[in-house]
């Protein structure tokens, strides 16, 4: 075996009361990829922050190189080589590539030779690497894969042997994914060690050499990725047997619920993002939109659920239209049974700095259910927020927490439970599973199922096409703005690939 | 030619009356910039003012005035550090109470000291900074529209006139062209991506502060040592708050910040001129409404008329590492 880059050896770190990493070993083998597999909360991201000198470890060793080495301050390892790519990018929006860059890296106290330095040497590492960006571009205006090649190009730039990356493709699209797995691959053939922290059991598969799996933070298991499978994996995680794929009937579709015709909607840049879509769910059937993000499912999603304005097109709902001016009352809409999930919990389903029991009915916080005369019934708030914890096993089981407290996953069972709780006639899901852990996404499916079997309409818009494939009973796939096509839910994933690139489309207009 | 005299005065003391805007402009600048939002502008001029005076009164010098109104000014910009970057308070209320502190302490101290009805004893030539003549500047006065313009705008004012004016490109230089000006904008903006650079963020907040201070104490000593001869109680009269102002109409950049200043100075010294003297159309205003003029412009300006100010994004906001 390699010699080892990194020793971690009886690492241990609390929080207070809760301990993020207790014991752990790892040993990372110098020109490989490892990767770092675990729930949300298992502590990864912390064991990962003490090796960059974010955090201090309370008792333990770390060993660079086969020597111990003492990590107080992220100076300390950049010193030793380590380089990080955080999940929240580290970068100044308002600053040109070349800035970011030398931030903290300047050669002297003023910026004129560091700037030409930091020219020649990105250079030099987008002929070596590949990783083209335009040095003078502002960050804020480029993609967010692009922004990613800038973390990466400021840990080699500061001469980063090791490089850690958190998550790293929460934020991209399948294809931009696919060009960093590229890149980390180049990177290791030139001799650096990657470490590679994940949920997502797919890309440990694709590209590591060796995981570790961790859980409730301790280190459970080290794998030699060959070796293993997703549902070893899966299990490890979570602890028990996982569902990868869940398991449903035919579905049994009954009369139109929620139709779009000739939809067409722009941006606050006048650009059409959604152009003359039209398509029908029934109740008792999933329909799922795939497409590779920024393709119009938000701007589509956004539309029926009256927060955006449409330009043309009419959405009927169980057979009445509903406004699409941009005054239709999103409250009125839930009184007329569309539910509706939002892409992102974080701005738009909830309110992150209210207690659980108030995100709970937010929204429905006029009905009569909640409130006692003029004032909110607190009682009822809370038997209510307690009885949704006990049916989407919400974890903490605390009404009165913060909502903020709560990781990605239960946050998202909170947004879930409140609206599927209304028993709607239509729902519709952005990104049911975006930042879940695998135990959550297979109860989260579970319950999307259910609500189609009871025979609601439901519509799922993600990007993840594993996930449309598995919960639909018809697939639309979206393109610039269009639906370029329908399939069954038989359809394979190079279908599907193909469709969400636009070729198909090309071909039929030959 | 009696308006060209006319103007030429106004423009005169538009740069007399724009100096101490600019400089706390400048001062807030540097803080803003770094994400701290300082409201005690007000309040660090008063007490660099105050100590200005005070020092130069005791021991006949303006330099010792000088220095000591920076060194209290800075002592004060440290406590709003202390307050808001060590101990991650609440920026805004830092600022007011130190706002007060300073309205209270320096009227308290000046009549403790000097018995004076709070103010300072009045200054002698030697203690105030005196006013620089350029060379040439008598031989070309006669010369029509050059030698007012260089006898009575470029030349004739004190040393500070001139120290404030040569901040504006220094500014620009360390904001855009130094290691500390790019860290500072950064911590502005992204503390997170500064710290895990490795660049201690309070340290870099405080320095920024510093900058703060030793502006403010000039622009104290401008006030109490140049402009006038001595130390009057609330002699800032708000000059901190429309130097604020102006930082958000110039959208935090040095040379806009100049531009702004020279604005609201220019509408000091027009409401001045014409304070009695009949408008045309209206007739005679009241002086208050002429005094009142550029405090109404100054909102009207900055609710619609300069376009999006965007601040440095983590302006106001304590630093807390955490994931």
């Amino acid at each position: 075996m390699a010699q080892a880059a990194i020793e971690l050896i009886g690492i241990n770190k609390s929080f207070g009361a809760v301990r993020a990493n207790r014991d752990i070993n790892l040993e990372v083998a110098r020109g490989t990829i490892h990767g770092i597999v675990g729930e949300n909360g298992a502590g990864k991201s912390t064991l990962m922050s003490i090796l960059y000198g974010f955090y201090q470890a309370d008792s333990g060793e770390i060993r660079v190189g086969g020597k111990p080495v003492s990590i107080s301050t992220s100076n300390d390892a950049i010193a030793l080589g380590i380089g990080m790519v955080h999940q929240h990018f580290m970068l100044v929006d308002n600053f040109t590539v070349l800035e970011n860059i030398i931030l903290g890296a300047e050669n002297d106290a003023l910026l004129k030779s560091s700037i030409a330095k930091a020219r020649s040497e990105l250079d030099r590492l987008e002929r070596e690497y590949g990783l083209e960006v335009d040095p003078d571009a502002v960050i804020e205006e480029l993609p967010v894969g692009l922004q990613q090649r800038v973390e990466i190009l400021k840990a080699l730039y500061r001469g980063a042997e090791i490089l850690i990356l958190d998550e790293p493709t929460g934020v991209l699209t399948p294809a931009e994914a696919d060009h960093l797995f590229r890149i980390l691959k180049q990177l290791k053939e030139q001799g650096k060690t990657i470490v590679l922290i994940t949920h997502k059991l797919r890309e440990i598969m694709a590209i590591t050499d060796t995981v570790s799996v961790m859980r409730q933070g301790t280190m459970v298991a080290t794998r030699t990725t060959k070796e293993t499978t997703v549902g070893e994996l899966a299990e490890l995680m979570v602890g028990r047997r996982v569902l990868l794929r869940v398991e449903k009937g035919e579905s049994e579709a009954g009369a139109v619920k929620l139709s779009v015709k000739n939809l067409t909607v722009k941006d606050s840049r006048g650009v059409t993002m959604v152009d003359d879509v039209s398509f029908d769910v029934r109740g008792g059937e999933i329909v799922g939109i795939a497409g590779v993000a920024g393709n119009g499912q938000s701007e589509l999603l956004e539309a029926i659920s009256g927060i955006r304005h449409a330009v043309s097109g009419e959405v009927m709902l169980d057979g009445k239209p509903i406004d699409l001016t941009g005054k239709a009352d999103p409250g009125e809409l839930r009184d007329r049974g569309l539910a509706h999930v939002p892409e992102d919990r974080h701005h738009v389903g909830l309110v992150l700095a209210f207690e659980e029991n108030e995100n709970s009915i937010l929204g429905y916080h006029d009905d009569e259910r909640y409130l006692k005369g003029p004032f909110l019934d607190v009682d009822a708030i809370m038997a209510d927020a307690k009885d949704k914890i006990e049916k989407y096993d919400i974890r903490p089981g605390n009404p009165r927490l913060k909502t903020a407290n709560f990781s990605g996953g239960n946050q998202q069972k909170i947004v879930l439970a409140r609206e599927m709780e209304q028993d709607p006639g239509v729902l519709i899901v952005g990104q049911p599973t975006r930042g879940v852990d695998v135990g959550a996404i297979e109860f989260i499916h579970k319950r999307l199922i259910a609500m189609r079997d009871q025979g609601k309409a439901v519509l799922v818009v993600s990007v993840e096409l594993d996930e449309i494939r598995s919960l639909s009973d018809r697939i639309l796939v979206m393109f610039a703005g269009r639906v370029v096509g329908e399939r069954g839910p038989d359809a394979t994933e190079g279908e599907l690939g193909l469709l969400m690139a636009g070729v198909e489309h090309q071909e039929a207009a030959e | 030619m009696d308006i060209f005299n006319a103007i030429i005065q106004v423009l005169d003391s538009t740069i007399r009356l724009s100096v101490p805007l600019l400089l706390a402009c400048l001062a807030g600048l540097y803080s803003e910039r770094a994400g701290i939002f300082d409201i005690g502008l007000e309040g660090k001029m008063l007490v660099g003012a105050f100590a200005g005076a005070s020092a130069a009164a005791v021991f006949h010098s303006a330099l010792i005035g000088l220095g000591t109104a920076i060194l209290i000014s800075v002592a004060f910009a440290l406590v709003h550090g202390f307050a808001s970057i060590t101990h991650r308070g609440n920026q805004i209320v830092s600022g007011v109470a130190i706002n007060f502190i300073a309205a209270g302490s320096t009227i308290i101290l000046g009549q403790a000291w000097f018995q004076q009805g709070g103010r300072t004893p009045a200054l002698q030539p030697g203690e105030r900074f005196a006013a620089i003549t350029w060379p040439g500047a008598d031989a070309i006065k006669d010369v029509p529209i050059i030698g007012p313009i260089y006898a009575e705008l470029i030349s004739g004012h004190s040393i500070l006139v001139y120290f404030a004016f040569a901040m504006v490109p220094f500014t620009w230089w360390v904001l855009f062209r130094t290691r500390f000006g790019l860290r500072m904008r950064a911590v502005g903006e992204n503390p997170a991506a500064v710290d895990t650079a490795g660049i201690s963020v309070a340290w870099l907040r405080y320095r920024a502060l510093i900058c703060t201070g030793i502006l403010t104490g000039v622009a104290g000593a401008y006030l109490s040592m140049v402009q006038n001869g001595g130390f009057v109680k609330d002699m800032t009269a708000g000059k901190g708050y429309i130097a604020l102002a102006a930082l958000i109409f110039a959208k935090w950049k040095p040379v806009n910040a100049m531009f702004a200043c020279l604005l609201f100075g220019f509408l000091d010294a027009a409401s001045i001129r014409l304070q009695g003297s009949p408008l045309p159309l209206v007739g005679k205003v009241p002086a208050q409404f002429m005094q009142a003029l550029p405090y109404v412009l100054t909102v009207i300006l900055l609710a619609g008329f300069i376009g999006k100010a965007i601040p440095p994004r983590a302006g106001g906001v304590p630093y807390v590492k955490e994931r």
